[in-house]
């Protein structure tokens, strides 16, 4: 093998490593949260006792499911030009990696909706809770511990998923290793440590889950 | 050249489709392959091999398939391996896939009561025995309906192999689209067979789901 690794030649880009990391963090941030909300309506809807509710939310959940996050951002990106409304990269990004994470949220809290039984309010009720303890504490908190990993790992796969729009041109984390390898023709290198960082990102977020979880969750529920 | 976009350009992207399928089938078989492997890394006690199969499975789940792609294309060239954007993509999609696998089927296998296992040995069978004829075709069971659910993930995530240049369904429409100047109907025509394929298999899945619980 005669090729030499030199990461050290990706050194001078640290600073647009630093701000690729931002927007990955913003965009994963803001995301979630246009996200949850997004994904609470359509959890509500496809609930709901009335078809002109469910039927669309069903029907959302499973075109944005069945179909690539790449092309729904395409679609976003180069589709809503012709239609006359002019949005810029990083718009498009929080646009289409919305509309595509309140299909899942949405699946997620529908679950979570339905892992709640009527008969434990009742249980509540009976053991002299009035209707908001009864709220909090029998219906939210657990409605809450049980959707809580399944949403942490969705920020986690959200996290990653930001990378595919750097293919619209959005500066964020991936953008930048193909920035470097423009400029110093280090793919390989500029590749690798992009993808490290990303694991280390990962990595943190996991442990931050997991222990906030334990806060929260196990050490409550063993006081 | 600006031209319309007619019946010729769907029976291109109906084409470009087939390498969509032939990629997603090629990284079942090769991911299938290798995540069985893992699996059972990750189930015998032995821990070195645990822990190399947790790793290697934390390092694929924790990192962008994008990554992937782009290290596998840019990477193996620089040991020597020439490489086209198919051979690089069958090999990023099958190591991507075969975490998953593992963490599936290693799921499967742990979900079969360890009452099983006692069962069988009270009823006089050896390791292998009671491994093949009482907790195999048990997990088998368990972990048709969400390996076949993964199936969807690996058909929408072949779309990533456009951007190194692997000519399937996305690359394909990126074409028609540069060409005809109309993303939306080619973009969503795209989309329409994305959500033909990927559709298939949810509901495939969700009635093995239905099955696996209706036996139980």
């Amino acid at each position: 093998m005669s090729y030499n690794f030199r990461f050290n030649a990706l050194l001078p880009y640290t600073a647009d490593i630093v701000s690729g990391v931002v927007l990955t963090l913003e965009l994963s941030v803001v995301t979630m949260s246009i996200g949850l909300v997004i994904g609470f309506g359509v959890a509500l809807a496809s609930t709901s006792p009335v078809p002109a509710l469910r039927r669309p939310a069903r029907a959302y959940v499973e075109a944005i499911r069945n179909t690539p996050l790449l092309v729904q951002l395409f679609i976003v990106f180069f589709g809503l030009p012709s239609l006359g409304l002019r949005v810029d990269a990083v718009m498009a990004a929080t646009i289409g990696l919305s509309i595509n994470l309140g299909a899942y949220t949405g699946e997620i809290l529908r679950a979570g909706f339905e892992s709640v039984r009527g008969s434990q309010v009742e249980a509540g009720r009976s053991l002299g809770l009035n209707a908001s303890q009864t709220f909090i504490h029998v219906v939210l908190f657990p409605a809450i511990k049980a959707i809580y990993p399944a949403l942490a790992s969705q920020f986690i796969l959200l996290l990653l998923a930001t990378s595919v729009v750097s293919s619209i041109g959005a500066p964020e984390l991936f953008h930048q290793a193909s920035f470097i390898d423009s400029r110093t023709y280090r793919s390989f290198e500029a590749y690798t440590l992009i993808t490290l960082v990303y694991l280390a990102l990962t990595l943190g977020f996991r442990t931050l889950f997991a222990s906030v979880y334990w806060l929260v969750f196990v050490r409550r529920s063993r006081t | 050249m600006i031209r319309e976009f007619g019946p010729a350009d769907i029976v291109y992207l109906l084409a470009a489709a087939r390498w969509t399928v032939a990629l997603a089938l090629t990284a079942m078989v090769g991911g299938g392959l290798i995540g069985l492997l893992l699996a059972v890394m990750r189930v015998v006690s032995f821990p070195p091999a645990n822990w190399l199969a947790i790793g290697y499975i934390n390092v694929i789940q924790g990192t962008p398939l994008l990554g992937q792609l782009f290290i596998f294309f840019f990477g193996l060239p620089l040991f020597g391996i020439q490489v086209d954007a198919w051979i690089a993509a069958a090999l990023a999609l099958s190591i991507y896939a075969s975490a998953f696998f593992a963490e599936i089927w290693r799921g499967s296998l742990q979900s079969v009561s360890p009452r099983q296992w006692e069962a069988g040995a009270s009823l006089g069978l050896g390791y292998w025995h009671r491994l093949f004829y009482v907790v195999l075709p048990q997990a088998v069971r368990i972990s048709i309906a969400p390996t076949v659910g993964f199936l969807v993930q690996l058909v929408k995530d072949t779309s990533l192999t456009a951007l190194i240049g692997f000519i399937e369904l996305t690359r394909a429409s990126q074409i028609l689209s540069a060409a005809t100047f109309k993303p939306l109907p080619v973009y969503g025509a795209a989309a329409v067979l994305y959500f033909i394929i990927c559709y298939s298999l949810s509901r495939l899945s969700q009635r093995l789901e239905g099955r696996v619980h209706v036996a139980r």
